[in-house]
């Protein structure tokens, strides 16, 4: 009697138990695309009246930020481009430094090094930004105003900056996408089938030949991933490089106080008004775009390196 | 026994979920429909003070971050005086102060600059409390410690680039400013009459910063409130005059702004514990605190 009953209970339980669990998860994974679709709706519904009330081309296509003027100027171009320029440059010199960090780690470095650069590879992605922006403002813009010192003595047109400038964001951004590139490039070399990097030793080719045209070659797609996530990075800081960019609106030349789109934001926000404000949440929309455009590039490269594996 | 458990656990972290869902409305209706309930608690702790005024509730104020250190200072000398009434401030910015002012949001929204024809007309009223004075700040090591109003309004607008058009060391000037909507540069650039005019080298987005950029970089030249003025930085006399509480005063010194504590609608037509606010900066012990926190009273 009291086993026939216990077994009803225990299915019921059962079915009870699956039920809610079924519940809890679907609630939890729908979180996250809650929090996409709501940033995306609210960054549309915000950032999109300025466009038209300003004109479209008077904001992307003008490069006079003039927001609290009698005759208000909204154009945001200068700031796409530091924004383009920056993240470019950055990847520039970091891509080849993290890249062959990569190689060394996975494939040169002696065990007793790659003790010490792996660690300090993890230690580097879990540094705050602030403390990079800190850094930078202490260190690199003081040496950055001795160099602008020298380069700008004659010069009547220069407007000094006391070294914050563009150089001075974009060595401290190739700084902070290096761990990025390094981890994933590292995986993508160590993920290379070991019979292509034996065949090609066998054949009689060097190690470092064998490392530039085989084992490069085949981990691309992973170091392309890397590239497109450092990208990203780069794009979407705004702490550190506004303490060392200057945040001044100029086109982004590399000794001129520049201001990034992420900046843009995060330095008027506080009290910017009215037509200002909606200006903001475009820049916010233009860099949500910016993002979007690159996590699309990234989700077809894996795609597509997914095929070839396959 | 097993089943049970996890049928109990299931249920519990269901009940949990939707639960935690339901406290955080429910905090928020607690806090905005019963400030009375929570009062009556503090008060009936507090009965031994004999200066109560009686008055219970809440201000809630936004606004302003160079009015932080004022504001802060009055909400705990007012709260001081009158334990039945919280006083919270939160700094946002003047534009932001307002905005949630309009909204509703809050009761008082400070500003460090006159209030915009938009913001009037919806509704808000700008009552000013104190006066603040803006200092021209340059490194501790520059020669110049001294300027005219017009080679000041020069150097902003880019005119005059190196130090030594102005007597000091062959040195170039770097421009330091604060970001556009900032109360502080709005009152500068006013002030000097060279709106939209200014070349910034750096836009910085907060007093602090401007203070460390300035007292770090030879050559600097910069703007902050009077009142956080410290030994790293030399404060620059305008027009032959100090910057100070007699010379801002008496009207000798011309860089000053004021302080605004706007409301929705009249003062009189506020509830009774922000008026019994407004009562308290007015009176003899409202102006110490004014002038301790380093700012001029309205009068």
């Amino acid at each position: 009697m009291e086993q026939l009953f216990s077994i009803k209970r225990s299915y019921k339980n059962r079915s009870i138990v699956e039920q809610v669990a079924q519940i809890i998860f679907v609630v939890c994974g729908l979180t996250a695309v809650l929090a996409v679709a709501s940033i995306t709706i609210y960054m549309i519904i915000s950032g999109t009246p300025a466009l038209f009330q300003v004109g479209i081309k008077e904001i992307l296509f003008s490069s006079d930020w003039n927001p609290t003027g009698t005759q208000p100027q909204y154009g945001i171009l200068s700031v796409i481009l530091t924004s383009i320029v920056g993240t470019g440059f950055a990847i520039l010199i970091g891509v080849p430094i993290g890249v062959l960090t990569a190689v060394f780690l996975a494939e040169t470095a002696p065990k007793s090094m790659a003790a010490i650069v792996k660690p300090a590879v993890e230690l580097l992605a879990g540094i705050p930004s602030v403390v990079y922006g800190l850094l930078g403002l202490m260190v690199l813009n003081p040496l950055m105003y001795e160099v602008e010192l020298v380069l700008f003595k004659d010069s009547t047109t220069h407007q000094f900056t006391g070294g914050s400038n563009l150089i001075s964001a974009v060595l401290v951004l190739s700084i902070m996408i290096l761990p990025t590139v390094i981890n994933i490039s590292e995986s993508a070399i160590k993920a290379v089938p070991t019979y292509l990097k034996t065949g090609s030793l066998a054949l009689g080719a060097s190690h470092i030949q064998t490392i530039f045209k085989v084992i490069l070659p085949a981990a691309r797609s992973g170091i392309v991933t890397a590239i497109v996530l450092g990208v990203g990075r780069a794009l979407g800081e705004a702490m550190a490089i506004s303490l060392v960019s200057g945040s001044s609106v100029n086109m982004p030349l590399p000794f001129n106080s520049v201001r990034f789109l992420t900046t843009a934001i995060v330095s008027e926000m506080g009290y910017a008004a009215d037509m200002h404000r909606k200006v903001l949440f475009t820049i916010g929309l233009v860099l949500f775009a910016f993002i979007m455009i690159i996590n699309m590039i990234l989700t077809r490269l894996l795609k597509k390196g997914g095929n070839e594996d396959a | 026994m097993k089943r049970n458990r996890k049928k109990l656990l299931g249920i519990t972290l269901a009940t949990v979920l939707s639960l935690s869902t339901l406290v955080g409305c429910g905090n928020k209706n607690a806090e905005n429909t019963t400030p009375a309930g929570d009062t009556t608690t503090t008060e009936t702790t507090d009965t031994t003070k004999t200066d109560d005024s009686g008055l219970s509730g809440s201000i809630t104020m936004a606004g302003s971050t160079s009015m932080e250190k004022f504001a802060t200072a009055l909400a705990e000398a007012f709260m001081g005086k009158n334990s039945g009434v919280t006083v919270n401030a939160e700094y946002i910015g003047s534009s932001a102060g307002i905005e949630s002012l309009i909204a509703g949001n809050v009761e008082i929204g400070n500003a460090s600059r006159e209030l915009k024809d938009t913001e009037v007309s919806a509704g808000a009223v700008a009552n000013i409390v104190a006066t603040d004075g803006i200092a021209v700040i340059t490194d501790a090591n520059n020669k110049v410690t001294d300027i005219t109003t017009a080679d000041l309004t020069k150097i902003y607008k880019g005119e005059v680039k190196n130090w030594s058009e102005l007597g000091g060391d062959n040195m170039p000037i770097i421009v330091i400013g604060r970001e556009a909507g900032s109360g502080t540069r709005g009152a500068f650039e006013e002030l000097l009459g060279i709106e939209d005019q200014c070349a910034y080298a750096n836009e910085l987005d907060s007093t602090g910063a401007v203070l460390a950029k300035v007292a770090s970089t030879r050559g600097a030249i910069g703007y902050v409130s009077l009142d956080v003025l410290d030994d790293t930085v030399i404060a620059m006399n305008l027009d032959g005059v100090t910057p100070s509480e007699d010379t801002i005063k008496s009207g000798e010194y011309t860089l000053s702004r004021p302080f605004i504590m706007a409301t929705m609608g009249e003062i009189s037509a506020q509830p009774k514990e922000v008026q019994a606010l407004f009562d308290f900066i007015k009176s003899e012990e409202g102006k110490a605190l004014i002038e301790s926190v380093g700012l001029f009273t309205a009068e």
